[in-house]
């Protein structure tokens, strides 16, 4: 029993990470930086708030969520792409405004600079006694099913095939005519709406937006990204593994045995180990962040 | 071979600013031939077949594509019209496969999903008639160079490709390579492909063509049949004058005659980008007060040799001396107070910053001396720049300007001024007037002669073979890697080194 | 092309995009202004009276804009050797913590000539042993910089919200006990017209790091090579400069400019260290560097017009909510980004055009 509910517990927290990592794996493996994955997240989950909000329905603040991602994506992707500005500060940028923003209209939609009124969502907000409560969220399954889906776009899709080579190789998958630009527009508005519906599921999960509520989960997610070596079914379990990590430092949290920090440090720890190459090394695609001419 | 005219380019003119690549050129090729188009280095021969395919623009001529007046068309155009090139810098995305490759762009899909079976069939089916042996599932990354070059005429004929336009296919082959290409490409015509071949290597010419179009200097000097000529006819037409034939192969390589040996190579191998031994087991020495030019066509190792003796490439095996010193191992600045000056190559990668100014790169990799506890002494950097810029004649005369704001022979002066005025015994010389306008031209040589004429050993590399013949004491030919040949300055000429340059002709050097 | 016309392009380069930027930020800002019911031009008039025009609100501009320069300096050296340092939040926090470790440690009553440099220099110190680990990794196993530095920021204020929290917090709080020595004083003291503003002589410190750095990039053989390693590297290695000696040393010197950076806070202002007290400046950090052009006087110039927006927040707060401020600095800095590039692209267009065939 106690298996089963860590196990619940790993999935409950693996799900946005899940959805922002699918993000991350496809806007890079496209060539395009994804530090943006916090604001998108953020941005979803406002904007699921909002439409939830005044539409009483969860599924319409599932797409304005996606919405709200793809506006951000499409922010992302024509100052990436079409204006070819630096991805790392635009990224950085995304992110500032994503905060600013959200704060901007949660005083000006719920004159609160802290937190919305509750909201329709998925499951009661006691769900964490139950186990299986979390199961009726669509959501859940959606996110458990995004990597392996991802996974079949990338590796057996004309798309993916694509994504992959305008990632590595530009000016090779130009010169056979593939239309490089088009393919990174695609993959990087996609990932502002599969990022964002991380931060869907988690202001319907908690049936309210709170300011800065995804406190780092983007991030997270693309340190999964990068200890999955950008391969969407091993940053999946990247995902899990750090999830788990987690459910473990809550689990423990009462016995003190290792202080909660230490824990929460493990991604990002295993991240550096990974991209220093003192473990296997972890190479990104070959033409990530530069813009061709 | 038959008597269809599969190409046509008529009066072909391109001038690309002041260089006029492409003056009046035409070239007829028959359906079903190997037809080589050969050329010294800037001959105009790459502009040429970048024209036919559809990268290029024409200024003014007609191009007609088995009877079809074809002017002005796109690369997408010309392979649908089944006209492709292979570049010498290979178009493959490394982390996919052999077959994803050769499909990119136009993938099979069955049901929505990418078909890699049939891709795998496909590429297979094509590997069998065409025989070009490459495995359709292994990953680019893992193929030697010549199966990438396969891989590379495989998306062509995917593409339907009855045409193939091949820019010096050999220049990153190994001999095995070269002769397996040879094979695949006498298949395909046999198949009824038509091959335009470009390159400057004679030996290949007169193995693998039917037809030779010869061009010099924008211009197609020549046509003639493989069979009824001979390597020396073809040497004269690309050069414009009549061949010395009889070199004498025995000659021992000139010794030096000035002085003790300033700088000395032995044996030294050096790993290059994509090849094992850019530079292989080469020797030779420099006395002080000569200038030893080495002459070649680009790519057969000189880049790699004198970034080896300026110890920004690592060597293999083999040592280098300088003044007695072993240097081999040494860090660049070890090497430029032992007395080492360096005018590299790329001066746009390399020889200057161009952001900074032209005091600040009158002093790079001498910044050290201009350097009073670890502060930049600027007087000393103003003092020197004024100095450089009346003595070396550099325009704009203001030192405070950008390097990029000036034009390209008053930034090769910078680079020049820099290492002619700092003290030197040794000086590397990597194609010094590349781009640059006559009057530097002249100012240049004249510079490289005072050098000479002051005691130091000057190593010159250049793709100019006038130059090397003009400026050297003596002319080592370097190909595929080696030194062929060395000769004195009384013995030189274009047409004793032509043959050696082209691998028409090699004697091994000590 | 002539000389001259290079030259002016190379002028109009760098000063066109910055203000694009500005348009685009004040259209913006205006489209928000508007959409919370309110007049741009009034918005704007009590932005700028709340910040320049009292001298409360110019102390707290620059409070902020001390802290600023020190992350936007951080951020500009790195990127003079060509690296990204996105790390410089969590090399703030460092330094924060170990100038107030350092007063903490210090018997109370240290004079201060003694106490201020040991808690400066004990800030400069963790700053830079924070950016020693993305050094040594790149130099040594050439990892990604952006990566370990983003990923860095985490562990660290992971770490020291451990050791506050665990070790060295005041109950019921996320910060220490005042530090027994080392205090900067407020300008309040000398001018009595900044009263109630958190303005300290830190800024004096402050600029004369960024002075310093001027000197340390433009008039010193290491700061020659380090910039000639950020715009060439083939060309820094031509001459005989070592690039991973030079991205070391750029990353920790960035670190410790950060790490500067937490003296204003613990030292010139609360007397702790507390958690979170960076608030995002690290990051702003970035967006200093870039409108500020990676130079020592830019940066000083773009931290003030930062600092200015922030503070200018609060002025407006009763009329629009602050957050527009963070809007805007979001929107500034991808307009400045998108800008370069273009701005070069076009004139580099125009240029050739008018040029004579």
């Amino acid at each position: 029993m106690t298996a089963l509910l860590f196990l619940a517990q790993t999935v409950r927290i693996a799900i946005p990470y899940l959805f922002a990592a699918a993000g991350g794996a496809i806007a890079e493996r496209a060539g395009v930086i994804s530090l943006t994955l916090e604001g998108f997240m953020l941005g979803g989950a406002f904007g699921a708030v909002l439409g939830a909000h005044y539409t009483g329905s969860p599924w319409v603040g599932i797409i304005t969520g996606i919405a709200a991602g793809l506006l951000l994506g499409s922010i992302h992707a024509v100052s990436s792409i079409r204006f070819k500005a630096d991805q790392v500060v635009v990224g950085v940028a995304i992110n500032l405004f994503a905060v600013g923003i959200t704060r901007f209209f949660l005083q000006l939609a719920f004159e609160s600079s802290s937190n919305s009124p509750r909201v329709a969502g998925f499951g009661s907000e006691t769900s964490g006694g139950n186990a299986a409560a979390f199961l009726d969220n669509p959501l859940v399954w959606l996110g458990l099913a995004v990597m392996p889906v991802l996974a079949y776009v990338i590796n057996k899709t004309r798309f993916g095939l694509r994504v992959r080579a305008v990632g590595e190789h530009p000016q090779a998958a130009a010169s056979v005519g593939v239309p490089v630009n088009r393919v990174r527009y695609i993959a990087v508005i996609a990932s502002g709406a599969l990022a964002a519906l991380g931060g869907v599921y988690l202001a319907l999960d908690q049936h309210q937006f709170t300011d800065s509520m995804t406190a780092g989960r983007g991030f997270i997610a693309l340190a999964a990204v990068i200890f999955g070596r950008w391969d969407p079914v091993r940053a999946g379990i990247a995902c899990l593994l750090f999830a788990a990590a987690e459910t473990l430092q809550i689990q423990l949290q009462a016995a003190q045995i290792i202080p909660s920090q230490f824990v929460a440090m493990i991604p990002y720890v295993l991240t550096i180990v990974a991209v220093a190459g003192v473990v296997g090394r972890s190479t990104p695609p070959t033409a990530l962040g530069k813009t061709s001419e | 071979m038959s008597d269809t005219i599969a190409l046509r380019l008529t009066a072909i003119d391109k001038r690309f600013g002041p260089v006029h690549a492409n003056r009046g050129a035409s070239l007829v090729v028959h359906a079903g031939e190997i037809h080589a188009l050969v050329g010294e280095n800037g001959a105009g021969k790459s502009t040429l077949m970048k024209i036919l395919s559809g990268m290029m623009p024409v200024d003014s001529g007609t191009i007609e594509v088995g009877g079809r007046d074809v002017t002005g068309w796109t690369t997408a155009d010309a392979i649908a019209a089944g006209v492709g090139m292979v570049h010498q810098h290979f178009m493959l995305v490394p982390t996919l496969t052999v077959a994803e490759n050769v499909v990119l762009g136009r993938e099979p899909v069955t049901g929505g999903r990418f078909d890699r079976a049939r891709a795998e069939h496909d590429v297979k089916m094509l590997c069998e008639q065409s025989g070009l042996d490459v495995p359709p599932d292994r990953l680019v990354a893992d193929l030697s160079v010549g199966e990438a070059q396969r891989v590379e005429i495989l998306k062509l004929l995917y593409r339907g490709a009855r045409t193939l336009l091949l820019d010096e296919p050999t220049a990153v082959l190994s001999p095995p390579e070269v002769a397996e290409l040879w094979k695949v490409l006498r298949r395909l015509r046999d198949g009824g492909a038509t091959v335009v071949l470009i390159t400057h290597k004679l030996d290949e010419v007169m193995a693998v063509s039917e037809n030779i179009t010869v061009m010099r200097a924008g211009e197609t000097v020549a046509t003639m049949a493989t069979r009824e000529t001979s390597p020396e006819k073809i040497a004269k037409a690309m050069v414009g004058r009549d061949v010395d034939l009889a070199v004498r192969n025995d000659r021992p390589p000139a010794t030096a005659a000035h002085g003790t040996a300033a700088l000395e190579v032995r044996h030294l191998v050096v790993r290059g980008a994509r090849i094992e031994k850019a530079v292989h087991d080469v020797s030779f020495s420099v006395a002080a007060g000569e200038i030893l030019g080495i002459a070649g066509v680009e790519g057969n190792g000189q880049t790699e040799l004198l970034e080896a003796i300026a110890g920004i490439r690592n060597v293999t095996s083999g040592t280098i001396v300088l003044g007695g010193q072993d240097i081999t191992r040494r860090s660049v600045h070890t090497r430029g107070e032992a007395g080492l000056s360096h005018i590299p190559e790329d001066r746009h990668r390399r020889g200057l910053i161009l952001d900074y100014s032209v005091a600040e790169n009158l002093i790079l990799g001498q910044q050290h001396r201009y350097t009073t506890s670890g502060l930049l002494d600027r007087d000393a950097i103003e003092q020197h720049a004024r100095h450089c810029t009346i003595e070396y004649d550099i325009r704009p005369a203001d030192p405070s300007l950008p390097a990029r704001a000036l034009s390209g022979g008053n930034q090769q002066k910078i680079v020049i001024a820099r290492e002619m005025s700092r003290a030197f015994t040794v000086l590397l010389a990597a194609q010094p007037t590349r781009g640059v306008d006559v009057g530097a031209i002249e100012f240049i040589h004249a510079e490289l002669r005072k050098a000479r004429n002051n005691g130091k050993a000057v190593l010159l590399v250049s793709a100019e073979l006038k130059e090397v013949l003009t400026l050297s004491d003596r002319i080592a030919v370097m190909y595929g890697g080696r030194l062929v040949a060395m000769f004195s300055r009384s013995e030189a000429s274009e047409e004793v080194i032509g043959p050696f340059m082209t691998g028409a002709k090699r004697e091994r050097v000590a | 092309m002539t000389t001259n016309a290079r030259t002016r392009t190379l002028i109009e380069e760098s000063v066109l995009p910055p203000l694009v930027a500005l348009v685009v930020a004040l259209v913006a800002g205006d489209l928000l202004i508007m959409a919370y019911g309110q007049s741009p031009g009034v918005v704007w008039r009590t932005l700028l009276e709340g910040t320049w025009g009292n001298s409360y609100g110019f102390g707290q501009v620059l409070y902020k804009a001390t802290t600023l320069t020190c992350t936007g300096l951080a951020v500009a050296v790195g990127l003079r050797a060509g690296l990204f340092n996105i790390g410089a939040e969590g090399q703030l926090a460092a330094g924060g913590f170990g100038a107030g470790l350092a007063g903490l440690l210090l018997p109370g009553g240290t004079p201060a000539v003694i106490a201020i440099p040991v808690c400066v220099f004990a800030a400069v110190a963790a700053g830079g042993a924070v950016g020693s680990v993305p050094g040594i990794l790149r130099a040594r196993f050439g990892a990604h910089e952006v990566i370990v530095t983003i990923m860095l920021n985490f562990i660290v204020l992971a770490l020291l919200n451990y050791l506050v929290s665990a070790k060295l917090h005041v109950p019921e709080t996320l910060h220490t006990p005042e530090i027994h020595a080392g205090a900067v004083p407020r300008l309040s003291a000398a001018f009595a017209a900044f009263h109630g503003s958190a303005a300290n002589w830190t800024i004096v410190i402050v600029l004369l790091a960024a002075a310093l750095l001027w000197w340390f990039l433009f008039r010193t053989r290491a700061g020659y090579e380090l910039r000639a390693v950020g715009l060439q590297p083939a060309a820094a290695e031509y001459a005989g400069i070592r690039g991973g000696r030079v991205w070391f040393n750029a990353l920790v010197t960035s670190g410790a400019l950060a790490g500067l950076g937490g003296i204003n806070f613990v030292l010139g202002y609360k007397h702790y260290y507390e958690d979170g007290f960076t608030g995002g400046a690290g990051f702003l950090g970035i967006a200093v560097a870039l409108i500020g052009r990676n130079n020592p006087v830019g940066v000083v110039f773009a931290a003030l017009f930062f600092a200015t927006l922030s503070q200018g927040g609060l002025a407006i707060n009763a009329m629009v909510p602050k957050q527009i401020v963070e809007v805007l600095q979001g929107i500034v800095i991808i307009a400045v980004a998108a800008a370069v590039p273009e701005v070069r692209r076009l004139l580099r267009q125009s240029v050739s055009k008018r040029k004579p065939a």
